[in-house]
């Protein structure tokens, strides 16, 4: 099925020509983004989410490979010639328009007759509420309603696919909460395909639809929010998506043997052969702590969060384990370090990372 | 706002350039008023003034009266400088904006490390002396000159271009002495621009050309305003590249000034004539106050 499918990209690479050498920002980059849906490229900085936007958007070309929206390949098309826009992680409002005329810029170089531009201009000025505002420049606006005018001018001429350039990295932790419901509202209402590019695993997973972990140009993971926190494929991914425990093992039969030598149940065995040495992530929300019954451990540190209380633990090999308890409503859990207890772990909690 | 004591101490202490101030209205305005005075008196029988209220020069500077039969018409002579001089440094204008443009877009776009070679290489024309220049100009323009010689030898053209004392020839030489006063503001103003809006542009579906109009020239505006003014207030009053290049047959303002000081004995004339000067390049600064006040009213 390719007709519910927005942008494609294809096999795509980008070679940079740096003073130091060249750079690949993008190393054979394949991904299906669907029409409609809120997809996220997800990535520690510099692992090329920013290059990736801008190969969609045309300000550059791929070194190789291909871009087709909806069924037709783009790479050749100029970025004016594209329906696609982008709200740029600078803004990049015009200072010397109004936000009204900031709204209109793109329908009228669309060359929409003057009443659908004006018509339209007013629709996208209260969708995002800065109505009131209208006739103000740029620079008379703080950072979250510059961010609106941004959003509003790259909805104003309905592109077919929407890129977001962490838009809302600059604004502080609570706006950024607000313009996450607001942006989730726009995407809903709209029904345009938003492709949203974070470095905060938070954001991607409250936001998205579907997400892509990145990394060194390349693309590891794909998959909805859920996925990727219960299935990460690798270490990386599941460092990067929350926190994790990582635990050496080994396989046997059906299950793992630790370096401690107990036998526990995982899931994603299957995947790997008789006695192979493999990686295990756990949660540190699915570690349960009680007297006995599990693994013996040792607590070495707790950390008191508020709502929860970690608890760092050793194992009888010497490795560590994080334990994240909710805190009783007297806040002292009753362990302090030395303390010895046992460890099991919630059904399904413990993962064979694939690689 | 609240001064602080070092804003109030500094207020204080302005007596301090009083010598600087003393000397700055004495040459400024020194001999202008001498100026002013000049052009409401008599011309005298060989050079210099006599002192008798007269308004004969205001008169001169747009009418002559025939010295047989007494009829008075308008001094054509006059009025084709004074549109002479408007039109050229308008072209001026033009040509040192068309050109200055794409450089000071160039020297701006350099890397950091390149830039001050660049602007260092702009401003090396003015370490010579002008005079100097504008004869290298007519070294050029010389019907055996350079510029000749390559159309003729590379046949582009059959026979040696007259360009020299003719208005192209002044038109040419004031673009090449005043191009850096238009590049340096330019240069400022493109510096200052975020080039990210471009790419805006673009995104909202604007062409290269449009992009240009719409978003580029309208916000590096003030710059264009200054070098626009700082090329065509000196074009107006140019006096040794006409002079040069114009032969003595294609006077500007300046020249025709210089000429009734001189060889013509009328210095009230000469003087009434500064004095319109001043007042068209007062319009253009008005206008250019103007600009920048309504830039600054927007920002
Ligand atoms: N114009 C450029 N020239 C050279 N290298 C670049 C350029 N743009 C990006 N890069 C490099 O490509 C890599 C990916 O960059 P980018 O796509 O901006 O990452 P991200 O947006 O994920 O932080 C980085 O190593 C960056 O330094
Ligand atoms: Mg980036």
């Amino acid at each position: 099925m390719t007709n519910n499918i927005s942008v494609d990209v294809r096999s795509a690479r980008k070679v940079y020509d740096a003073t130091s050498g060249t750079v690949v920002a993008l190393d054979s980059v394949s991904v299906q983004i669907r029409k409609g849906e809120f997809f996220t490229l997800l990535g520690p900085s510099g692992c090329g989410k920013t290059t990736l936007l801008r190969l969609i958007a045309g300000f550059e070309s791929p070194t190789a490979g291909e871009i087709l929206l909806n069924g037709t390949d783009i790479s050749g098309k100029p970025p004016f010639e594209r329906p696609v826009n982008t709200v740029f992680q600078s803004y990049a409002l015009f200072p010397h328009l109004t936000v009204r005329q900031n709204i209109s810029f793109g329908l009228e170089m669309l060359g929409r007759p003057k009443d659908e531009v004006a018509r339209k201009t007013d629709e996208v000025l209260e969708l995002v509420k800065m109505t009131a505002m209208a006739d103000r420049k740029p620079q008379q606006l703080s950072g979250g309603q510059q961010q609106r005018v941004a959003l509003a001018r790259a909805l104003a001429p309905e592109p077919e696919v929407l890129l977001l350039d962490e838009p809302l990295s600059a604004l502080d932790l609570k706006l950024r909460k607000e313009m996450q419901h607001e942006l989730k509202r726009l995407q809903l209402e709209t029904g345009i395909t938003f492709i949203f590019v974070t470095h905060d695993q938070e954001e991607a997973l409250t936001m998205s639809d579907r997400v892509a972990v990145m990394r060194d140009g390349r693309i590891l993971q794909v998959g909805n929010p859920r996925d990727i926190y219960t299935r990460p494929v690798d270490r990386f991914v599941a460092d990067f998506i929350g926190e994790t425990n990582f635990l050496s093992a080994t396989i046997d039969g059906k299950k793992v043997r630790l370096a401690t030598g107990d036998t526990v149940a995982a899931s994603g065995v299957e995947a790997h052969s008789e006695g192979a040495a493999v990686t295990l992530a756990i949660r540190p929300e699915q570690v349960r702590v009680d007297d006995k019954g599990g693994l013996a451990a040792t607590v070495a540190e707790t950390v008191y969060f508020g709502t929860d209380t970690h608890l760092h633990l050793t194992l009888g090999d010497g490795s560590e384990l994080v334990a994240r308890l909710q805190s009783p409503p007297s806040g002292e859990i009753g362990l302090s370090p030395g303390a010895k207890v046992s460890v099991s772990f919630t059904e399904g909690a413990v993962q064979v990372l694939e690689h | 706002m609240a001064q602080t004591a070092e804003q109030k101490k500094a207020r204080e202490g302005w007596l301090l350039s009083l010598p600087a101030l003393t000397l700055l209205i004495l040459a400024a305005s020194g001999p202008l008023i001498i100026i002013a005075i000049y052009a409401f008196l008599t011309a005298g029988e060989y050079s210099g003034v006599i002192w008798d209220l007269s308004f004969k020069a205001w008169f001169q500077v747009l009418f002559e009266k025939d010295i047989f039969d007494g009829t008075v018409s308008l001094a054509d002579a006059h009025l084709t400088i004074f549109w002479r001089s408007v039109r050229l440094s308008l072209l001026t204008t033009l040509l040192t904006f068309t050109f200055g443009l794409p450089t000071a877009w160039f020297i701006a776009t350099r890397p950091l490390k390149q830039r001050a070679l660049w602007l260092f290489l702009i401003t090396i024309p003015f370490w010579t002396n002008l005079l100097v220049r504008t004869f290298a100009i007519m070294e050029v323009l010389r019907v055996e000159g350079i510029l000749n010689k390559i159309l003729t030898g590379l046949h582009i053209i059959p026979e040696p271009l007259q360009i020299l004392y003719t208005d192209t020839a002044v038109l040419i030489g004031m673009t090449y002495v005043y191009l850096p006063l238009m590049v340096l503001p330019l240069f400022a103003a493109i510096d200052r621009f975020d080039f990210r809006l471009i790419e805006a542009g673009y995104d909202l579906y604007a062409g290269r050309l449009t992009v240009l109009r719409r978003v580029i020239l309208p916000i590096i505006r003030p710059g264009i305003v200054a070098g626009s003014i700082l090329v065509f207030v000196p074009s107006l009053g140019a006096y040794v590249t006409p002079r040069v290049l114009g032969g003595g047959k294609k006077m500007m303002i300046g020249n025709f000034i210089e000429l009734q000081f001189g060889a013509g004995r009328n210095w009230p004339l000469g003087s009434a004539l500064a004095l319109i000067l001043l007042l068209i390049v007062g319009i253009a600064l008005i206008f250019y106050v103007r600009a920048s006040a309504s830039e600054n009213k927007d920002g």
